[in-house]
């Protein structure tokens, strides 16, 4: 039987802040796997990581030490502008605070992604229609930011996350700024995309709720992994 | 994309960019308009002087303007005045009898040059009949007349119908006089010219000269202007006797002037449009730095940095495109309406203006390729004020970006 490759690699990843007096280690030797189709939590209290090694696994930002390996290709090395082009490619992202362009519609959000990958005019409006009838906001496709609720925002968010068709989607407390049945719905849809469309989710949170619904949850202290633990197996759509 | 995004972002804050296009706007309708208000200064100064005071071409004896002596007149004079007179590229020719001298009243004297003419060809010449403001022209049978300049009559204590002293040297250097009578007065828009001129009929000047028939000065117009320099190169080997010059070496200063104010209001428009970049940099900067979050964004996402710099030059450019057009409409429908129907500031610096032998009443004129030369300015100081702030942007940091508040 073939040996399962992870998407997600990281071997001893360090990240060091020295900007003040004495230097601070945000991720200490974290070495973790993320196979395809888990819905995995990063959990631990404020200031323990989560969101570094967030950073780092999405190749916002460089490890001082260690490597990131994404469908096996090193990041942990590769320039910033190659980086870019790289999460444009492979990686999904869902802000905690949205993020989403407030000049643009729900549509063009969504359809923005696609046109830095220069996808043709037909496969973008397709996969918009898709998106949008995926997180139920067909008919909210021409409001902008400002005429959506926070969940819908956050919804659009999701939809903008797959539009690229990513490796996986990091998702840094996405229900935080949102109330607790806006909360539920989101997660909901993410666990139904994860489910029925085997999308990896990676999630820095709090909420217990995520926490609740998660597979894996990994738990970080003062930058290190405490402790990974397996709730439930990713479904297997192979 | 770029283009729709950029677009849709400058109206983010529409009280902003609206005020930023509103004050390239008033700054381009300003600048085109002082450009053409000095232009048509200009242009009338040019017209004016040649016209009324140098005309376009002069002929003199080769050593008469060093020394402006009367014994230094035209060799074969009257025959190089038929000439002129026949040659049909000439409007109007004057040969004038030209000393200098004292002029002098009961109370007070002054230097002057004294021009003795025929009063007919040199109205046609320099419309010196339509200058007087108070009483009249040469008649055939006047002698010892002159006309001189309201100033000058002031300067001299005298009144229309006094008489006046004129005093120089003969050609043979002894020192003569005659006394005139002043039957007008006259007024330029150039109190330099009117401080000195004295016009008087040649005959009289000849007597006192002694030099009957000899002119040391002829003036001509020509018909079309641009002529003039196949002229200067035709003329000479013609009149080999004879010193000829354009108005451009007889008035240096105005050629001068013509090319020099060109500089200046290039200059002048490079101040403001400098002024405008910085409110644009500013302006645009603040954009940026109001988006830091949403860059970030758009770089966790994907957009590379050559595409958030085109977003902000792009935007930059736009707000300054924007206004460009509408500027320069409002300076050409300006400068149009005012161009015919003129401008009129005698009432606030008409002694000034004159002091320089300029007219208080102006037509500003700009040409078409002083707009394409404003425009081209305008979008080169766009894409420069743009480099800063989408340097700015480019610079950020995607993890320090989306975690600002």
């Amino acid at each position: 039987m073939e040996e399962k490759k992870p998407i997600i690699l990281t071997k001893n990843l360090t990240k060091v802040y020295d900007t003040g007096a004495v230097p601070v280690k945000a991720v200490n030797s974290v070495s973790l796997e993320v196979f395809k189709g888990e819905f995995t939590a990063l959990v631990g209290p404020s200031g323990s990581g989560k969101t570094t090694l967030l950073n780092l696994i999405g190749g916002l930002d460089h490890p001082t030490s260690g490597q990131v390996l994404v469908n096996q290709v090193d990041i942990s090395k590769m320039k910033k502008s190659a980086l870019i082009d790289f999460r444009l490619q492979n990686i999904g992202f869902v802000f905690q605070a949205y993020n989403l362009i407030p000049v643009l519609t729900a549509k063009e959000n969504i359809e923005f992604v696609m046109l830095l990958q220069k996808r043709s005019k037909g496969e973008r409006e397709q996969r918009v229609r898709e998106l949008l009838n995926e997180v139920d906001l067909l008919d909210k496709m021409n409001d902008r930011p400002a005429q959506l609720s926070g969940g819908q925002q956050q919804r659009v968010a999701v939809a903008r996350a797959l539009a690229s068709k990513p490796a996986f989607i990091l998702a840094d407390e996405p229900t935080a700024n949102l109330d607790s049945k806006t909360a539920g719905n989101l997660l909901d849809l993410m666990a139904r995309l994860n489910h029925e469309e085997n999308i990896t989710f990676i999630f820095s949170t709090h909420d217990q709720r995520v926490i609740d619904r998660a597979h894996r949850i990994i738990t970080l202290v003062d930058g290190a992994v405490a402790e990974d633990q397996l709730v439930a197996q990713p479904v297997d759509h192979s | 994309m770029l283009i729709h995004l950029a677009w849709k972002n400058i109206w983010r804050n529409k009280a902003r960019s609206l005020v930023v296009a509103g004050s390239v706007m008033v700054g381009l309708w300003v600048g085109a308009f002082t450009m053409a208000y000095v232009f048509g200064m200009i242009d009338q100064r040019l017209k004016d002087a040649v016209e009324n005071e140098v005309s376009h071409l002069q002929f003199h004896h080769p050593q008469f303007e060093d020394d402006n002596e009367a014994r230094y007149y035209i060799a074969e004079g009257p025959d190089v005045l038929e000439s002129l007179r026949e040659d049909p590229r000439f409007k109007a020719v004057s040969a004038r009898a030209v000393t200098f001298g004292m002029a002098g009243s009961a109370q007070t004297s002054t230097g002057g040059k004294f021009v003795g003419m025929d009063p007919s060809s040199e109205d046609q010449l320099t419309g010196l009949k339509g200058k007087l403001t108070q009483g009249e022209y040469f008649q055939s049978d006047s002698r010892n007349k002159v006309i001189i300049s309201e100033r000058l009559a002031e300067k001299l204590k005298v009144k229309l119908r006094s008489k006046i002293v004129l005093t120089f040297q003969d050609t043979t250097g002894n020192i003569v006089a005659g006394a005139f009578r002043i039957i007008g007065l006259y007024q330029t828009y150039n109190s330099g010219y009117d401080d000195i001129h004295i016009f008087l009929k040649a005959q009289d000047l000849w007597g006192l000269l002694g030099t009957a028939g000899q002119y040391q000065e002829i003036a001509a117009l020509l018909h079309d202007p641009q002529q003039l320099e196949s002229m200067m190169e035709e003329m000479p080997p013609q009149y080999p006797q004879v010193k000829i010059e354009s108005w451009k070496e007889i008035a240096p200063e105005l050629g001068l002037m013509v090319d020099s104010f060109d500089q200046y209001m290039v200059i002048f428009l490079i101040i403001i449009l400098l002024a405008l970049s910085f409110g644009i940099i500013n302006t645009m900067l603040m954009a940026v730095l109001e988006r830091v979050r949403e860059i970030g964004m758009l770089m966790a996402i994907g957009m590379n940095r050559i595409r958030i710099f085109f977003m902000i030059a792009l935007e930059t450019i736009y707000l300054v495109l924007i206004a460009s057009p509408v500027g320069l409409l409002l300076a050409y429908l300006t400068i149009t309406h005012l161009g015919e129907v003129g401008m009129d500031l005698s009432g606030l610096y008409q002694e000034g203006y004159a002091a320089y032998g300029f007219k208080s009443f102006i037509y500003p004129k700009l040409e078409t390729i002083y707009y394409w030369r404003i425009l081209v300015m305008v979008a080169v100081t766009a894409v420069l004020a743009s480099i800063y702030p989408a340097l700015t942007a480019i610079r950020l940091n995607p993890v320090s970006a989306i975690r600002k508040i």
